[in-house]
């Protein structure tokens, strides 16, 4: 078994790995780093709930292997909130009650992030386009749209 | 201490608003741990070995190279379980590995555990297994005739008439009255015949859990699940372990919807780990899920309804024929009984039958059985109404069952809250909105049962005076936050003076599994009673430091006053004082409460939902959507309206799109998120709700269980709005765009 030597970066730190060639991004966070915060729920693409920032793009980290991480600058739903406080999103979420298993919230906080970093002051369809990406199968998702709108309200007015 | 007045209406300090839930944090930060995302010292890695074969005689396996590969630890069959097991656990194990046949594409056939997922890989490969292919059959009314290939030779029980095939299990009926006599006084009767097709719960995290199982015999299985006691019982059974000897800790779950209130791999892990003597972590891959774990029914139902002009039912009669996959206990039962509970009825009559097909196992999924019936009478009871021209709020409310009816599968009501829901439902703007081209409206209502059953919870009081509120049903929407609230405000503190955690079977006695919408309802019941335990030993506390009566103290905002002649003697204890010196006043307080929980009542909801049909695609948008429920008390409003939300959208799925396809060698053809699609955010509009409260009579604050009513009238209504959108009436679930674009142009001739 050879294995590969990777450098990345992760939520702002440097990190080393050893990974197989086949392995992919999503493996390695949750099986090598410890950062299990991105999910996988169907290793094909469809559901989001892996959802990473790749270059600050959201790319869904079970169709990346771990060895194209390479050099790149990953965000992980670890590194949204600051030691001093929750991202406005996280906030949101909690206050709207925009969860309620929570599997598939880290990915749509992620992706939901990268949203508000692109378009500030989004419509209710530009949200749900964006986050169509990500599955949830408890909300039906009126939470987490209000939510997300929400927190973009909050942020434009900091 | 005098018990508190629950029969008269109280006001809320805590119940009914809406506080961040305690769990929240580690969900948003990615802190919560769910199944796949425990690590034990030393864990292997386990992976099945999966039939491709629909029905199929497994005439030997050949395990040997498998388990010459260097870092397999770890090789298991049917033969590494016993023989010999409990009657009640036979199917769930023959369902987690096979025995002599496979009875469905994607069943369980063998197992290993190596020591690295791509190693584990590699050895399902050289796992030889040897398969005689029988004839199988994967449609309900295909497996009811005489002829069809038979899954079971010993076939159905003694229900079962003579002249259908041995793939019928069983037979229910229920109703009462003359449904004959009943049609013969009708204006118009009319019947149709339905077909819905099997869906999956859809949960968003897969099966997953870490066995361990030590030399000694005694194992701990981390999991996630919809009930952990559930799970102990079953695996214990299955392995033939003492109960007591299999400690289960259930991990934060992503999803369940029913579809984990069984076992899948949870007993094969614990088998390797057994064999292996290393902790093993089974996780399964999204087609998995799909292929071999328990999806819904697929059903073909008749219903033949007789209505008097003025909209009078005047008799109802439904046969109901529901596939439960390979082994026996498909959800027709309740679907037989819930069919037409929401009206009083003279004349009603359900036939149930149950039936095995060469699919997974059926599994509960939300308000298991209900929705398929609802989709099949709300559709015939939307006909007549447009066949007399009556408004079908009106119409409803006057077959409407209330207090005292006496429900088509035997009970007669207590205080229910169908008529309530209607009235909102018709007092809704939307409502009265006006619809526009192409576009419907359609409503429909819904049932549910609810449920109690066994609970056990322990409330435990901490030297600062902080309270540990430990229960057994894992948390899978929000309840954390509701025994939370419900503790608090019976003990009069704030809410984050509260500590809610799910324990492992180790630390209370038995709890039912997370279903039957009863968590809520029991376990809020149990709470209470448990508070109410803690309150009666505080005052108790108090009454001896004071030197007074226990009799003679009260519970008030809090802490302990002293009442009747010594009324304001004695400075009041806070419960923050009371444990301060417990340690001097008989040591630790506890409260519990331990109980069969009975009086769940019942929930219905009335849905109201617009759709455009595009009939030139036959592709189906839905505009607006309102639901309205029971939910007797609102403990958390945001997580009731959450319930409502959730339940209608799953059911939007199961009208428009979500659907089981096998092809004709009997193999599951869309086992992914990409081709069994389950409904995206952009696809939908915001959900409306309205609350309706209803108290239940069972509870102290008159709670009904939520959870799945939403998701029996969804088919129902969008049913209604699009037929009425398109003028022809669909009654095949799913209404996917080529089969609502085939029903246009056949209606157009």
């Amino acid at each position: 078994m050879t294995q590969l030597h990777i450098t990345t970066r992760i939520n702002g730190d440097t990190v080393e790995f050893l990974c197989e060639a086949e392995e992919t991004l999503l493996d390695v966070l949750r099986d090598r780093l410890g950062l299990t915060g991105a999910k996988e729920g169907c290793g094909t693409g469809d559901c989001g709930a892996c959802t990473v920032t790749v270059d600050g793009r959201i790319a869904c980290s079970c169709l990346m292997l771990g060895a194209e991480a390479e050099g790149r600058e990953i965000g992980t739903i670890e590194g949204m909130a600051t030691t001093e406080a929750l991202h406005p999103l996280q906030q949101k979420f909690l206050e709207h009650a925009a969860l309620q298993c929570g599997i598939c919230t880290p990915g749509f906080l992620v992706a939901a992030k990268a949203l508000l970093e692109t378009n500030p002051e989004p419509t209710e369809r530009e949200v749900r386009y964006w986050l169509a990406g990500n599955l949830c199968r408890c909300t039906g998702y009126d939470k987490i749209v209000r939510a997300v709108m929400a927190a973009a309200d909050d942020m434009r007015r900091v | 201490m005098a018990p508190r007045d629950d029969t008269g209406p109280r006001e809320f300090r805590i119940v009914g608003t809406r506080p961040v839930r305690p769990d929240g944090i580690d969900k948003v930060t990615g802190r919560a741990r769910f199944g796949a995302d425990m690590v034990m010292p030393g864990m292997l890695t386990g992976a099945v070995v999966r039939s491709p074969h629909a029905h199929a005689r497994i005439r030997g396996i050949d395990t040997s190279r498998a388990e010459a590969l260097e870092g397999v630890k770890a090789v298991v069959t049917r033969r590494d379980f016993p023989a010999e097991v409990p009657e009640d656990h036979l199917d769930v194990l023959d369902n987690c590995m096979a025995g002599d046949k496979a009875l469905y594409d994607g069943h369980a056939v063998a197992a290993v555990a190596a020591i690295s997922p791509s190693i584990a890989r590699k050895a399902l490969k050289l796992i030889e297994v040897d398969y005689e292919e029988l004839p199988h059959v994967t449609d309900v009314d295909e497996a009811m005739k005489p002829d069809a290939p038979v899954l079971h030779e010993e076939g159905g029980d003694e229900t079962v008439p003579a002249a259908v095939s041995r793939n019928v299990m069983h037979r229910y009926e229920y109703g009462h009255g003359d449904v004959e006599a009943g049609l013969a006084e009708a204006d118009a009767v009319i019947e149709r015949s339905f077909r819905t097709a099997a869906t999956h719960q859809g949960y968003i995290e897969p099966h997953a859990c870490v066995a361990s199982v030590s030399p000694d015999g005694y194992g701990e299985l981390w999991v996630c699940t919809q009930g952990h006691y559930m799970v102990r019982n079953t695996c214990a059974g299955i392995l033939g372990m003492d109960e007591g000897d299999l400690r289960v800790t259930a991990s934060e779950i992503g999803g369940g919807f029913g579809g984990k209130t069984t076992v899948f791999i949870e007993p094969v892990a614990l088998a390797l780990s057994r064999k292996a003597n290393r902790p093993v972590k089974m996780v399964m891959s999204r087609e998995e899920v799909f292929r071999a774990t328990g999806p819904t029914a697929s059903t073909s139902i008749d219903v033949k309804i007789g209505m008097k002009r003025d909209g009078t039912i005047t008799a109802a009669l439904a046969e109901l024929r529901y596939q439960g996959g390979a082994y026996a206990g498909s959800p027709v039962q309740m679907g037989a009984m819930s069919a037409f509970a929401p009206y009083a009825l003279r004349h009603v009559k359900t036939i149930g039958y149950d039936v095995v097909t060469n699919r997974p196992k059926a599994a509960a999924y939300r308000a298991p059985g209900a929705p398929m019936a609802a989709f099949a009478v709300e559709s015939v009871l939307d006909e007549l109404c447009q066949k007399f021209d009556l408004d079908p709020v009106e119409m409803r409310l006057k077959n409407a069952a209330r207090e005292g009816s006496k429900a088509s599968y035997g009970p007669t009501y207590p205080r229910i809250g169908l008529s309530a829901t209607l009235e909102a439902a018709r007092d809704t703007a939307h409502y009265k909105a006006p619809l526009g081209p192409d576009q419907g409206r359609g409503l429909a209502c819904g049932f549910w049962f609810n449920f109690g059953g066994d609970t056990c919870v322990s409330m435990n009081l901490t030297p600062d005076g902080t309270v540990t509120l430990s229960e057994g049903n894992p948390d899978i929407g929000g309840s954390r936050a509701s025994m939370t609230m419900m503790a608090a405000e019976e003990l009069g503190i704030p809410y984050e003076q509260v500590r809610c955690t799910i324990a492992d079977t180790g630390s209370l006695g038995q709890n039912e599994v997370t279903d039957g919408s009863r968590v809520t309802f029991a376990v809020g019941l149990a709470t209470i009673k448990a508070a109410q335990d803690m309150i009666r030993k505080c005052c108790q506390r108090a009454a001896q430091v004071w030197g007074i009566d226990a009799d003679a103290v009260i519970w008030e905002g809090g802490a302990a006053r002293p009442a009747g002649p010594n009324a304001g003697k004695f400075a009041p204890m806070t419960l923050a004082e009371i444990a301060a010196i417990a340690s001097n006043t008989g040591g630790p307080i506890a409260g519990h409460h331990e109980a069969n929980a009975e009086g769940a009542g019942v929930s219905f909801a009335t849905h109201l939902v617009d759709v455009e049909v595009d009939p030139e695609t036959g592709a189906v948008k839905v505009l607006r959507y309102t639901v309205c429920q029971d939910a007797g008390k609102a403990v958390h409003p945001a997580y009731v309206e959450g319930q409502f939300q959730g339940g209608a959208v799953q059911g939007i799925g199961w009208a428009l799109n979500e659907e089981y396809i096998y092809g004709e060698d009997g193999r599951l053809q869309n086992p992914g998120f990409l081709d069994y699609r389950i409904p995206v955010c952009s696809d939908l509009p915001m959900i409306d709700t309205v609350i309706v409260e209803v108290p239940n009579p069972g509870h102290p604050y008159g709670v009904r269980g939520v959870g799945e009513t939403s998701i029996v009238p969804p088919m129902a209504a969008i049913a209604n709005a699009v037929s009425r959108a398109a003028r022809v009436r669909m009654a095949e679930l799913p209404m996917s765009p080529p089969r609502l674009l085939a029903a246009i142009e056949g209606s157009r001739g």
